[in-house]
């Protein structure tokens, strides 16, 4: 295998991508983490983290990958910044190619590219990203001190944003296209319970609208009466789509919605080509369980090294 | 190290030290409780380093300075404006690496 670079590469570099890359380099594998911007993935935009485990007064998202990281380079793991334009997969090599036009190949491979938060496709959302449209409450909360905001959803990270956010804004409503919410019941009891949160149940934001900024937008309930509301800030937290533009989905197999395909061992139906994390097709998306994923592919693809020896 | 080379800028300076500049600037407009920027933080402290004398490599933190932040209109951090000549050359938000930040700065390095 003198014509392959490395034994494992690890595409991304999330806390599943993190914890591979632990379990690898613990192993001794001769390991890569290739990551297009900074390690951390989703978690870096989660204010607060109360819910892995070990950390009894709860952590941040930045404060928890920083930590992660940490524990990565006490064991030496090597990681390389860069946009990984294309990924050519055989049972004998697996081959990156960078936007600089570099290439790394490697015996096995764990896809921990991750998902991206999911957009309304509405008119004026694209126009307004970063001046009233957001995606992250805890990067752009504080821009909205003492003004009127929504929130769009009715998940988990919907519904703890929108708690956040009354931090700052002096109304929160949030938009929920059904009538009653999916979050954890923990949340929900608490955003119930918070006077500044208002609800719209049933109902869909069909625009949004402004000069510069974001001034207002339309929304449309299931008896399509339409009505208009001034909001300065729009939270869009809808769940996520995969990031898989550069992945051979069809080798690999995927859901419907693009999510990778893995068995119980991560493993996808590409020999030493396992994946982990959001980029995965499941239901539950958790820092815990990203992390958990990361540990079961890292042992994978050290049984199929070994396998080749 | 690096870090010294990251000037720190404030409202008050920014008209004089970016927009009348003879070397272009990148502006990181962050703030301390901001997670993704935490993150960015040591890339550009590289960055300072690399371009030293090429591309003035600066911090703006919106909390203490409103103005700027609010006359570009910003309402998402990080994000990071390169000016030449008092004009944007380029503009991006988000924990970004290093090799899109190396890209942006190389068109007026």
């Amino acid at each position: 295998m003198a014509n392959i670079d490395y034994q494992l590469i690890i595409l991304g570099g999330g806390p599943a991508g993190l914890t591979a890359g632990l379990y690898a380099a613990r192993d001794r594998l001769n390991v890569l983490l290739v990551e297009k911007g900074v390690v951390g993935g989703q978690v870096l935009v989660t204010d607060w983290i109360d819910n892995y485990p070990g950390f009894p007064d709860g952590v941040s998202g930045s404060d928890l990958i920083e930590k992660m990281a940490a524990q990565t380079s006490r064991f030496g793991l090597q990681t390389k910044n860069g946009n990984v334009v294309k990924v050519e997969l055989s049972a004998t090599k697996k081959k990156l190619t960078l936007e600089s036009g570099e290439e790394l190949t490697s015996q096995a491979l764990i896809i921990c590219t991750g998902a991206r938060p999911n957009k309304l496709g509405i008119p004026g959302e694209e126009k307004f990203t970063g001046k009233g449209v957001s995606y992250c409450a805890t990067c752009d909360g504080p821009f909205f001190r003492n003004q009127e905001i929504v929130v769009v959803g009715g998940g988990d990270t919907a519904i703890q944003e929108a708690d956040f956010l009354t931090k700052f804004a002096s109304k929160v409503t949030v938009i929920h296209r059904r009538d009653s919410l999916r979050a954890t019941k923990v949340l929900q009891e608490k955003a119930f319970a918070n006077e500044r949160i208002e609800f719209i149940w049933n109902s869909q934001v069909v625009a949004i609208e402004g000069e510069k900024e974001v001034e207002r937008i339309k929304v449309r309930n299931i008896a399509d009466e339409e009505k208009e509301i001034a909001v300065s800030g729009i939270f869009i937290l809808i769940g996520t789509i995969p990031n898989n533009e550069v992945l051979p989905l069809e080798q690999l197999g995927s859901d419907k919605h693009g999510f990778i395909k893995t068995d119980q061992e991560m493993r996808t139906r590409v020999p030493g080509v396992m994946a982990a994390g959001d980029i995965r097709s499941k239901h539950v998306r958790q820092v815990i369980n990203g992390a958990g994923e990361g540990a079961v592919a890292a042992i994978a693809a050290e049984h199929y090294l070994s396998g080749l020896d | 190290m690096a870090g010294e080379n990251v000037k720190h800028l404030t409202d008050a300076e920014f008209e004089e030290y970016v927009l009348k500049a003879d070397l272009p600037s990148l502006v990181d407009f962050w703030a301390p409780w901001c997670g993704p920027c935490k993150a960015i933080g040591p890339v550009i402290e590289e960055l300072a380093g690399e371009y030293s004398g090429k591309v003035q490599i600066t911090k703006m933190n919106v909390d203490d300075n409103p103005t700027t932040p609010g006359k570009y209109s910003i309402r998402a951090i990080p994000t990071l404006i390169l000016f030449k000549g008092g004009e944007i050359v380029d503009q991006v938000t988000g924990a970004v690496g290093k090799t899109q930040l190396t890209a942006m700065l190389n068109k007026v390095a």
